[in-house]
C-alpha cells in the first residue's frame, strides 16, 4: 500500500506524544488534545446536534488556540461507540480520515469506558448508561482499580428492566452515569436504590487521558483496525418514499 | 490555504462519494484528466432486501472508505502532497451515507491544508459525459435516470442549468427495482429487467405511454400498478414478455422526451447519465433516435453512468473555479436540489 495506508508509523514516542481525541457518540461534540501534562485543550458543545457541521471546525479550533499545527499531533484517539450511529460515525470517519491524512495510528476507546473513568475515585460499582432510543439502553459496568478502572460487565444494549434486573441481580452500591441514567432515572431507581451522578455525556477530555497512557504502551492500532462498537443490528426497514438516488 | 487559489489543468482534485450505495474515490486532474478511479459497490449487501437499506450503507462506507481512498491515490502514481483540493458530495443522498463521506472529506482537507468542495451529486452526473468526451458543446440535453431521479436538464454552460421536466412519482429506476421485484427477477431492478427483456418480446402486451403532451414531466406509477394488474390477470404469462414489454414503455416515453426537449432547446446533444442510462434498449432508443433527428447521441460508459468520483471531482473542478472553496462547517443535505436558473 502506499504512503497514506502504509503500516502507521510509530509516534516519536515519550513524553512527546501528542493525543487528539474525538468523541461523538452522544449529543455532545467533544475535541481533546492531550499531552505528557494532561488535556492541553479541549472543545466541547452538548445541544448543538449537528455534530458534522461542528466537529472539523472545533478540531481547527482546538489546534489553533492550543498553539498545536494538526501535523503534529502523534496518535488520533477516537469514541468507538456504543452510542447514536449517525453521530458517532462522524466522528469515526473523521478520525480515520485525519490519521490516514497524517499517516499516524489509532486508539479507539468505548463511550462507556469515557464515562466510567472521571467516577474511578469510588468504592460503588460504575455503570454508564447510554440511552439507545427504542426504549433501550447501552450499559457496563466497572470498578476501581488501582490507576484506573477495571470492567466487570461486558457492554449490551437491553431495555431499562433489564438493567434494572442486572443491577438487582448484583445488589451492589452502585454509581449510574450517562444520559440513559438521567433519562430513565425514574423508572430505574423504582426497581432499585443507587445515585446517578458523574457526566451526562462522554468526554474527549478523558479520551486524551487514556489514550496517552495506552500510546505510552504502543497500544495503538493502524486506522483500518478501528471497529465500531454499535452492539445493535442495523434496522433493515427500506423507506421507498424517500429513498436517495440509487447511482 | 492559499490565498491567491489558483485553479488551472494541473489542479489534482481528490473526489469523495458516498450518496447511496456505492463508496467511492477518485483523482481527476484539471476538471476533466482521470487519473484514477476506484468504486465500492454494495449491492450484494442491499439484495435481500430488494432496496438500499440506509443503516446498512452507513456503516458499509465507514468501513471501506479509507481503504478506497488509499486505493485512488495509489493507483494514480502521485503523492498525497500533490492533491489540490477535496471535492465529496454533499447532497442528495441518504443523510447518514453522506455523513461518512463529507465527515471524512472535510477531515483529509483540513489535514493536508487543502481547499475542500461540497459537490451536488446530481450536477456531477451532469458532468459525467465530458469526462469522456470533452468537447460536448452547450446547449445539451441530459436524461438523467437512477434509482432516486428522472430529469431531463437544458445544460446551457457550466453552472446554468434548465429544469425541463422530472418524474412526478417514481423514479424510472425504482419503477425498475419495484417491476424486478414483484416478477420476482431479483436485485437490482435495472441490470435484471433488462436481462430478462431479451428473452421476451417488447410487442407482446401494449403497456400504456404517458406521455403527458406538452410536458417534460415523467410519470411511472400507472404503467408500474398496469403491470402488476395485467400479471394478477394473467398469472401464466411469460416474465419474460412483461419485463420486455415494460421497458419498451418506459424507454419509448424516455426517449420521446428527449427528443422533443432537444428540439424545442436547440440542443446539439443528447447526453445519458444515472444508473438506468446503462440500459441497453434505452442507450439502442437514444442512438436511433439522435440519428434520425441529425443530432448528436452521447453515451457514457456504464461506469461514468453509475455514481462514480470522478464525476465528483469534476463537477468541483468547475465549482472550485466559480465559487471557490466551501466551508468547512457545512454539513450534508438529503433532498439538495440542483441551481437551476429560471
Ligand atoms: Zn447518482
Amino acid at each position: 500500500m502506499g504512503r497514506s495506508v502504509g503500516l502507521a508509523p510509530k509516534p516519536t514516542g515519550g513524553i512527546h506524544v501528542l493525543i487528539l481525541g474525538i468523541e461523538t457518540a452522544t449529543e455532545r461534540v467533544s475535541v481533546s488534545i492531550g499531552g505528557h501534562e494532561g488535556v492541553i485543550g479541549l472543545f466541547e458543545v452538548t445541544k448543538g446536534r449537528r455534530h458534522a457541521e461542528t466537529l472539523v471546525p472545533a478540531i481547527d479550533f482546538v489546534c489553533q488556540q492550543s498553539g498545536i499545527a494538526l501535523d503534529e499531533i502523534s496518535v488520533v484517539a477516537v469514541d468507538v461507540g456504543p452510542g447514536l450511529f449517525t453521530g458517532m460515525r462522524v466522528g469515526l470517519a473523521s478520525a480515520k480520515a485525519i490519521a490516514q491524512a497524517l499517516r499516524v495510528p489509532m486508539i479507539g476507546i468505548t463511550s462507556l469506558d469515557l464515562l466510567a473513568f472521571p467516577c474511578r475515585h469510588t468504592d460503588r460499582v460504575i455503570v454508564p448508561v447510554i440511552d439507545a432510543r427504542k426504549g433501550e439502553v447501552f450499559y457496563a459496568m466497572y470498578r476501581q482499580v488501582p490507576g484506573g478502572i477495571q470492567q466487570v460487565a461486558e457492554p449490551t444494549v437491553g431495555p431499562v428492566e433489564d438493567l434494572v434486573a442486572d443491577l438487582m441481580a448484583r445488589s451492589q452500591d452502585v454509581l449510574l452515569v450517562g444520559d440513559g441514567a438521567v433519562r430513565y432515572r425514574e423508572e430505574i431507581l423504582e426497581g432499585f436504590h443507587c445515585e446517578v451522578g458523574g457526566d451526562a455525556h462522554p468526554s474527549a477530555a478523558p479520551l486524551a487521558q487514556l489514550a496517552h497512557a495506552r500510546a505510552l504502551r504502543e497500544e495503538w492500532v493502524n486506522p483500518r483496525e478501528i471497529e465500531p462498537v454499535y452492539l445493535r443490528a442495523p434496522d433493515a426497514q427500506i423507506n421507498w418514499s424517500t429513498r436517495a438516488a440509487r447511482a | 490555504m492559499p490565498e491567491d487559489l489558483k485553479v488551472d489543468e494541473s489542479t489534482l482534485i481528490l473526489g469523495v462519494e458516498t450518496s447511496c450505495d456505492e463508496t467511492a474515490a477518485a483523482l481527476v486532474m484539471g476538471g476533466y484528466d482521470v487519473v484514477s478511479s476506484v468504486v465500492s459497490t454494495q449491492v450484494d449487501l442491499h439484495a435481500d432486501f430488494g432496496g438500499v437499506v440506509p443503516e446498512i450503507a452507513s456503516r458499509a462506507h465507514l468501513d471501506v472508505l479509507n481503504p478506497v481512498i488509499a486505493r485512488a491515490i495509489v493507483e494514480s502514481g502521485v503523492e498525497d502532497s500533490r492533491i489540490d483540493a477535496v471535492a465529496c458530495t454533499v447532497g442528495p443522498g441518504l443523510i447518514g451515507a453522506l455523513l461518512v463521506g463529507v465527515s471524512a472529506a472535510k477531515s483529509l482537507a483540513l489535514a493536508w491544508d487543502v481547499p475542500f468542495i461540497g459537490v451536488n451529486h446530481m450536477e456531477a452526473h451532469l458532468y459525467a459525459a465530458s469526462l469522456e468526451d470533452p468537447t460536448l458543446e452547450f446547449p445539451l440535453v441530459v436524461l438523467l435516470v437512477s434509482g432516486g431521479h428522472t430529469m431531463l436538464v437544458e445544460m446551457q454552460d457550466h453552472g446554468r442549468y434548465r429544469l425541463l421536466g422530472q418524474t412526478i412519482d417514481d423514479a424510472a429506476g425504482e419503477a425498475f427495482d419495484k417491476v424486478a421485484r414483484f416478477l420476482d427477477l431479483g436485485y437490482p431492478g435495472g441490470p435484471a429487467i433488462d436481462e430478462a427483456a431479451l428473452l421476451g418480446d417488447p410487442d407482446a402486451i401494449k403497456f400504456p405511454r404517458a406521455l403527458m403532451d406538452g410536458s417534460y414531466n415523467f410519470s411511472f406509477s400507472g404503467l408500474k400498478t398496469s403491470v402488476m394488474n395485467y400479471v394478477r390477470k394473467h398469472p401464466d404469462v411469460s416474465s419474460a414478455d412483461v419485463a420486455a414489454s415494460f421497458q419498451a414503455a418506459v424507454v419509448d416515453v424516455l426517449v420521446a422526451k428527449s427528443r422533443a426537449a432537444a428540439k424545442a432547446t436547440g440542443a446539439t446533444s443528447i447526453v445519458l447519465g444515472g444508473g438506468v442510462a446503462a440500459n441497453s434498449l434505452l442507450r439502442e432508443e437514444i442512438l436511433e433516435g439522435c440519428a434520425r433527428d441529425s443530432i448528436q447521441g452521447f453515451l457514457p460508459s456504464r461506469a461514468m453512468c453509475t455514481d462514480n468520483a470522478a464525476m465528483i471531482a469534476a463537477a468541483g473542478w468547475h465549482r472550485l473555479r466559480s465559487d471557490g472553496p466551501t466551508s468547512l462547517s457545512v454539513g450534508a443535505t438529503p433532498n439538495l436540489r440542483l441551481p437551476f436558473i429560471d
